[in-house]
């Protein structure tokens, strides 16, 4: 087997506020190989999004990774001085963001923030950074991509600006993209769309993926792999179609269950009673403990790992 | 973008109509000029006669629609004290006040946004508290003590700069402009930056609040994970998205120190229309008072017009609905 293209290794992400130090990653571990899609499932809080900025190094303050290792390509990116991970983001790893609307700048034509992307790395003067552009948003299926260089962010529809900043993504044409909730705040049926062709651009680039989701379904159409976060933690992981049929930790099996199924209309959601614990007040033990209907005494002591690394549950009483 | 431009500028022209009425009926509401214009001893002939020259028997409407008629005609009348046209005075001193109100907005802009957009971008730095620090000041201590100050500390302990008037004078457009010399631009610095000192504490809170909030946003982070330079995002992106609260305090700044940097004017003696203003109501010289407020609503009324344009250009979005 050849080396993962990222390898993460007990990341902490912490930040230090006036009530106390909040672990938002606590001690994350997983690998990416090269073109692979990986889903990043949990609630809100979870510490999924966090994850994800850590990787490109784009923590903001009082945040900060206090520990652990993320191996990219073999190069260490935890202490990377910012000179250099900023050459590498954007270029090596791109970033996409939930809503479209805020992250393009509203004032700024489409081609010009496209060909300040392309410039940020180089990438010659302003008739090579337009072709570049334009062949990018071509890619993402823009029509009439050359005259929509010169349109706003707001002359296109939610669908046609998520695509724009796919576009700005893929321009260099990166190994990873850490696509945070994409989809999330699109129409169901561009949802679908955008969905198909993220999965197909990055399966023709070789790109690989971290798919970053509240919502189960949305991973198990695209993903390869799928890890669920809860509470900073990593509590299962596993190729999609295990985790799924044949859930291990309890919080999973809580999350299938309140999906809405097709089958049976008129039925009431099953929830998780509770909500995600303050990450300043965790309890000691497993952190799912309080809202876990298999919780007894055991759960009070810190959860074994259950399984390999291919398919794990962080779980006292895992589900079989 | 056609339409948008007339409907501006009909708005325009009500409001000047308003401000020549309210003018107009305000001064006429402060006392007799003729009192004032010929001496207390001339005989009841001359006085009357005074009267009829200057048309001040006629009711008020008639006064009114005369002044309204030469108005349009770009005729304000002529000044009761110095006998010549209302608007020849005021444009001869008008330069003086323009270049002055200019030079201390571009230094308010020029030196405040920039430190502004530093305190927002690094709000926890010891510098930037320094800024903020110092913004307070340039607020709360009134300009005419700082003038003072200014003269005191640069023109007669140290020597280095002089203490009043416009120095020397280079005639363009048929006018007079001290920032073409080197002599009139040494006149023209104390004033310009007593003047400049609150517009710049503005300038530098409003960018500031505008950094620190676009800064927060997904534009930037969004940039960031583009692999934009810090620099490149603060120069193209930052520095866009603040603009328009920025122009907009801009013009406003720049209308209200046209109109009335009365006190500056005077402590320089820069002989600009402050100073022209506050002699006229001295001496009640009713057409130059009439006149210049009316110029001084023209002004603003323009200055307001062009903002609302550079908005336009600012903001793709506005220029979309303005379209509708």
């Amino acid at each position: 087997m050849t080396a993962p293209l990222l390898d993460v290794r007990d990341l902490r992400t912490e930040f230090h506020t006036r009530a106390g130090v909040l672990r938002a990653v606590n001690g994350v571990s997983f690998t990416l190989a090269r073109g692979e899609i990986l889903g990043l499932v949990g609630e809100s809080g979870s510490g999924k999004s966090v994850t994800g900025f850590s990787l490109l190094g784009l923590v903001d303050p009082p945040g900060r990774i206090a520990g652990g290792s993320i191996s990219f390509e073999g190069q260490e990116l935890v202490g990377l001085p910012p000179a250099r991970l900023r050459e590498l983001r954007g270029k090596r790893i791109a970033m996409i963001f939930q809503d479209p609307a805020a992250t393009l700048n509203p004032v700024l034509t489409v081609g010009a923030q496209m060909a300040l992307a392309v410039q940020a790395h180089g990438g010659g003067g302003d008739r090579a950074a337009r072709d570049l552009a334009a062949r990018s948003l071509a890619r993402v299926g823009i029509p009439d991509a050359v005259t929509r260089l010169d349109a706003y962010p707001h002359e296109f529809s939610g669908g046609m600006r998520q695509r724009v900043a796919i576009a700005i993504a893929l321009l260099h044409q990166p190994d990873l993209i850490v696509a945070d909730e994409p989809t999330t705040a699109l129409d169901v049926s561009i949802q679908a769309q955008i969905l198909a062709e993220m999965k197909a651009l990055a399966r023709e680039n070789g790109t690989a993926l971290v798919w970053i989701s509240h919502d189960l379904a949305t991973v198990s159409s695209l993903a390869d792999r799928v890890l669920v976060m809860y509470a900073g933690r990593i509590v299962e992981s596993g190729p999609v179609a295990q985790v799924l049929r044949a859930p291990l930790h309890p919080y999973t099996r809580g999350l299938l269950d309140s999906l809405p199924a097709m089958g049976r209309p008129g039925e009431m959601l099953a929830q998780i009673p509770g909500s995600t614990p303050s990450l300043l007040s965790l309890p000691p033990g497993c952190p799912f403990a309080p809202r876990c209907p298999r919780a007894d005494a055991a759960c009070a002591q810190d959860p074994p790992v259950v399984g390999t690394e291919g398919r794990m549950a962080l779980c006292h009483h895992p589900l079989t | 973008m056609l339409g948008f431009l007339i409907q501006r500028l009909l708005q325009a022209a009500l409001v000047m109509l308003a401000m020549s009425a309210l003018v107009f009926l305000g001064v006429y509401a402060i006392g007799n000029p003729i009192d004032v214009l010929i001496s207390p001893d001339a005989t009841q002939d001359i006085r009357a006669a005074t009267i009829r020259a200057y048309g001040l028997d006629r009711p008020l409407w008639e006064q009114y629609g005369v002044f309204l008629g030469r108005l349009l005609r770009g005729d304000l009348g002529r000044s009761f004290v110095f006998n010549i046209p209302v608007l020849e005075l005021v444009l001869d001193r008008l330069p003086a006040t323009l270049e002055l109100a200019l030079a201390s907005v571009l230094i308010g802009a020029f030196v405040g946004v920039p430190l502004g957009i530093y305190a927002g971008y690094r709000p926890d730095g010891a510098l930037s508290r320094g800024i903020m620090a110092a913004s307070v000041l340039g607020f709360s201590v009134p300009t005419f003590w700082v003038g003072l100050i200014l003269i005191l500390t640069f023109a007669v302990n140290l020597g280095w700069l002089p203490a009043g008037n416009r120095g020397e004078t280079v005639r363009v457009l048929g006018a007079g402009w001290s920032f073409l010399t080197w002599d009139g631009l040494q006149h023209l610095a104390l004033p310009a930056l007593n003047l400049s000192l609150f517009k710049l504490a503005m300038m530098i809170r409003l960018a500031r609040a505008g950094t620190r909030e676009v800064m927060l946003s997904d534009t930037v982070k969004f940039a960031r994970a583009a692999g934009l330079s810090e620099w490149t995002i603060l120069r193209r992106h930052v520095l866009r998205l603040i603009a328009i609260p920025l122009v907009t305090v801009f013009g406003l700044e720049f209308g209200s120190t046209l109109a009335f940097a009365v006190v500056t004017e005077t402590i320089f003696s820069w002989p600009g229309v402050g100073k022209l203003i506050i002699e006229s109501i001295t001496a009640l010289d009713r057409p130059v008072m009439v006149g210049y407020l009316v110029l001084v609503a023209f002004l603003f009324v323009t200055i307001n017009l062009v903002v609302d344009l550079a908005y336009a250009a600012l903001d793709p979005r506005l220029r979309r609905r303005a379209r509708a």
